[in-house]
């Protein structure tokens, strides 16, 4: 079962980790075919967000919430079960200054909803 | 043989195994839900059959079995008229070997409590679920005995399942590698069951006697399946407060406090049973702040008189306690023993630096302390003040009661 990993934190404290911890963790999981993808992210300077109203675009800059942990970087992983998904998350170097989202990925190819109108 | 005399012994099934049959059918159906109904399908099987073909041999595997027969055969039916839907499939398909139908037994019900104590569940969710799945008690019964709306209590539950499903958390014992900290969370939610039960965080009843005893049996069921030192320690904490029960209140709800309990209402039985199982968990050198705080209970337990109690003895518990659990709380209950062994301005110099720090400012036990202790010393204004904040903080009827009473004492005096 698939599941993606948030990997959040106050970005000055991700800033000051080794890369190289982080790359041996993404390597480690590969090896083991349990990453499907992975990638660090810029800074939420970077960010820029984007919403659409009545066909109406809005671009702001920044994350859609200013918050104290922010976004840094994500894992899709496949693992047996939940638990197996907290392991692989714990070992996440990010997780000892920050935290990481553990979401199930929902099936919607294979079971798509339909939506309700708009009321 | 009589219809009457059945349906007792059916029922007698149903208060023994049925929490067994339960785990099992969980486990090998997949799903709680299911697993439920196959259950009530299982005794309304009983029920037809066992008047005429007489009680099987082995209750428990002919129920497993019939339940997972029933439902089976249910979620065949279902396939003709759904899509192919290949979990079902699976399920159904899978014949287990007859061997997992028995074996597998006492390990599903740990399987069950560990699930439904699984840290990735809320809180109060694990503690919903654990009353319902493990215990047997029916959602009304729980929201009764937490003062939740029965609705509120229902959507728990039923928010609880489906994160069990949909973020898949495995019905499995843990692996010896989480075993320790995965124990922390079961027994947390045990503890939290047993203080709800013997103080009732508000309303009119200072003990619901209901959750206390279904904490103890729960305490006693995992001794059973794993007999680890910090869960005899817990079972042995729970008896030696329960053991209290008798003595706590007055015939009129009163609150009484430990000094001025009847310890001949205390019930021995109990109190045996725990320091025994208090010195189980100190020999494995294995044990943590349950066993230490049920060895401070047992100290308690073992004076026949207040006089008589080992203040001594309590510090050096509390030491070891705080060294392991350095909490306010812990910080508190260990500056009262001080108080006791080394008097009243020892503890009082403890407690103000606790409050000066900003701890336990908002807690109604941190003032009743300093109040008491302010009392003791005859410094009779700091007393009033420390009595009528702990008043302003506390919810219980009984506590209230006890609280106004102290203030009328100092007032009189």
């Amino acid at each position: 079962m698939k599941y993606l990993c948030l990997v959040y934190g106050e970005e000055q404290k991700i800033g000051e980790m080794d890369d190289r911890k982080c790359l041996a963790c993404d390597a480690e999981l590969r090896a083991r075919g349990q990453c499907i993808a992975s990638e660090a992210l810029e800074p939420v300077a970077t960010a820029t967000t984007v919403r659409m109203r009545n066909g109406r675009l809005t671009v702001t800059d920044g994350p859609f919430a200013e918050t104290k942990e922010q976004l840094a970087g994500f894992y899709l992983i496949e693992a047996r079960d939940l638990n197996e998904a907290i392991q692989i998350a714990a070992k996440i170097p990010p997780a000892q200054v920050g935290c990481v989202e553990v979401r199930p990925i929902r099936p919607i190819r294979e079971q798509p909803r339909a939506g309700r109108a708009p009321g | 043989m009589p219809e009457a005399d059945i349906h007792r012994r059916i029922e007698a099934v149903y208060q023994s195994e049925s929490r067994a049959v339960l785990a099992t059918l969980i486990r090998l159906l997949g799903d709680f839900d299911r697993a439920e109904e196959a259950l009530h399908d299982a005794f309304r099987a009983a029920l037809e059959k066992w008047p005429t073909h007489g009680m099987p041999e082995n209750p428990r595997a002919w129920l497993v079995s019939a339940g997972r027969f029933r439902s089976i055969d249910q979620l065949r039916r279902q396939a003709r008229f759904e899509a192919f839907d290949p979990l079902v499939h699976d399920t159904a398909g899978s014949e287990s070997a007859p061997e997992d139908l028995e074996t597998g037994l006492p390990d599903d019900r740990l399987r069950l409590i560990f699930t439904c104590c699984h840290p990735a569940l809320a809180a109060d969710a694990q503690i919903a679920l654990t009353l319902r799945e493990v215990c047997g008690l029916t959602t009304e019964q729980i929201a009764q005995a937490f003062l939740t709306p029965v609705p509120t209590l229902a959507q728990r539950i039923v928010r609880a399942k489906a994160k069990i499903r949909d973020a898949r958390i495995p019905y499995e014992v843990p692996a010896a590698a989480e075993l320790a900290t995965r124990l922390a969370s079961v027994l947390r939610v045990i503890y939290l069951v047993f203080n709800e039960g013997y103080t009732a965080s508000s309303g009119p009843d200072l003990m619901r006697l209901d959750l206390a005893s279904e904490a103890i049996r729960l305490g006693r069921l995992l001794i059973e399946m794993l007999p680890e030192a910090e869960a005899f320690g817990l079972l042995a904490l729970m008896l030696l407060h329960d053991s209290r029960r008798a003595a706590r209140a007055s015939p009129s709800g009163e609150l009484i406090v430990l000094e001025e309990q009847d310890r001949s209402l205390w019930n021995r039985a109990q109190i045996e049973e725990g320091s025994a199982l208090v010195q189980r968990a100190l020999a494995t050198r294995r044990f943590g702040p349950y066993t230490l705080q049920a060895a401070i209970g047992a100290v308690h337990c073992g004076a026949a008189h207040p006089a008589e109690t080992d203040w001594q003895e309590i510090v050096s518990l509390y030491d070891l306690l705080l060294r392991i659990e350095p909490t306010p709380i812990v910080e508190l209950n260990r500056a009262v023993a001080l108080a006791m062994r080394d008097g009243p301005a020892v503890g009082l110099a403890l407690v103000d630096d606790l409050l000066a720090r900003g701890e336990l400012t908002e807690y109604r036990l941190a003032h009743a302390t300093r109040a008491d202790l302010c009392r003791r010393l005859g410094r009779r204004a700091e007393a009033r003040a420390a009595y009528t904040r702990a008043l302003a903080l506390t919810q219980l009827e009984p506590e209230r009661q006890f609280l106004q009473r102290r203030l009328a004492e100092l007032a009189a005096n």
